[in-house]
């Protein structure tokens, strides 16, 4: 492994009722966390290849932990998203160099499919920082059941020479859905979108 | 006799692998259970208030339970406990104390009789109130080694009339642990202290 990971934080989340009506089944998303030295903190850094293979690698892990944390094959999530926080050592563009390029593919192994979009989102910031894992339906990204988002935060990361890595996975999407739009039933699957 | 109306339940699971230090193997694992549940007495003094810890058991006992697994399922490699409450704005600190028989004993009965106090906390708080819960060594509540906190927390708990109920076990002493007093292994393990 490329990474240097000081810690790997997994969460699982289970909404049983909503305004006091049963959520059934209850809707699940996992997040997996880690948090990692940043090798091209503290100075500007033209490659960042490195930085690009370390995506390759969490994008794989973090995945397998938030599945196994949801207790499904792979092929049954629904709706995945991916963020990163860089420390304050580090630039905005570390984070996109881990996100964009490689971590998409060991993703999408890992749930059998994934024809949409990976929604992300990144930031800089310090220990404790929240990040806000955007969600959509991994095959469609038009779902409307399934735009969403998770909070995690790592009460201790990240450190001004780290980065924080996640990955979220669902089976299912928003508690109680009921603003319309496509519906997971519809899906075609073919381009992404619907 | 109020009913235990759970809304939601995160899990999550920290592996720490080092902290600048030398690299742990296997790592320190620290392990978070939080359910929210309707505050029965939210909204009003109810002076007789006791009966609801005999409710809370079950709950207690599955989220014991349920850490224990999270940490790898043998419950020999627990090292450390904590609990914790966070009380929404409409009820009293009172009714987090309610917590500390059902969440205490459940983890000692699945821990097959621990012998120390189990250290805590609590506050009354809004959603996305963090709060921090000690850890302390089961079996002697003086192991220096094993002094620790988590921090836990929900973005959307607890409401003003729910109460976020927390317990957290970890496997061992923290990552790099090197400020003496009394170790583990020097426990007597017979009054819960050393």
């Amino acid at each position: 492994m490329k990474a240097n990971i000081r810690k790997i934080a997994v969460f699982l989340e289970e909404t049983q009722t909503e305004m006091d009506r049963p959520v059934n089944p209850p809707t699940r998303r996992a997040a997996a966390v880690a948090v990692i030295a940043n090798p091209c903190a503290g100075k500007y850094v033209e490659d960042l290849s490195e930085l690009m293979t370390i995506g390759e690698e969490l994008g794989e892990l973090l995945t397998q932990k938030a599945v196994a944390a949801l207790g499904i094959p792979g092929n049954h999530a629904e709706s995945y998203g991916k963020a990163a926080a860089v420390g304050e050592n580090g630039e905005l563009e570390h984070a996109a160099a881990i996100l964009h390029p490689k971590l998409g593919t060991p993703v999408r192994k890992v749930l059998g499919k994934g024809a949409a979009l990976i929604p992300s989102s990144k930031k800089r910031g310090g220990l404790g920082v929240p990040l806000d894992i955007p969600l959509g339906h991994k095959d469609a990204a038009f779902v409307r059941s399934h735009f969403d988002g998770m909070e995690v935060r790592i009460s201790d990361a990240p450190r001004a020479n780290e980065i924080m890595v996640a990955v979220a996975v669902t089976d299912s999407g928003r508690p109680l859905p009921r603003v319309g739009g496509l519906t997971k039933d519809q899906i075609k699957g073919e381009d992404g979108l619907r | 006799m109020p009913e235990v109306a759970v809304r939601k339940r995160l899990s999550s699971v920290e592996e720490i692998f080092h902290e600048g230090g030398p690299r742990s193997n296997p790592p320190l694992r620290r392990a978070v259970a939080l359910a929210v549940i309707r505050n029965p007495y939210a909204g009003a003094y109810v002076p007789d208030i006791a009966s609801f810890m005999d409710d809370l058991k079950p709950l207690g006992l599955e989220m014991a339970k349920s850490l224990v697994q999270a940490l790898g399922g043998d419950a020999k490699t627990v090292e450390g406990y904590g609990k914790g409450a966070i009380v929404g704005s409409a009820g009293e600190l009172e009714h987090g104390a309610l917590w500390h028989v059902p969440g205490g004993y459940a983890m000692r009965e699945v821990l097959g009789g621990a012998k120390a106090i189990v250290a805590s906390t609590k506050k009354i708080g809004g959603p996305g109130t963090r709060l921090d819960v000690p850890i302390t060594h089961i079996n002697a509540a003086y192991v220096r080694s094993h002094f620790d906190a988590i921090e836990v927390g929900l973005a959307d708990a607890p409401r003003a009339d729910e109460i976020l109920l927390a317990l957290v076990m970890t496997t061992g002493p923290r990552i790099h642990a090197r400020v003496g007093g009394l170790k583990a292994s020097e426990i007597k393990g017979e009054d819960g202290l050393r």
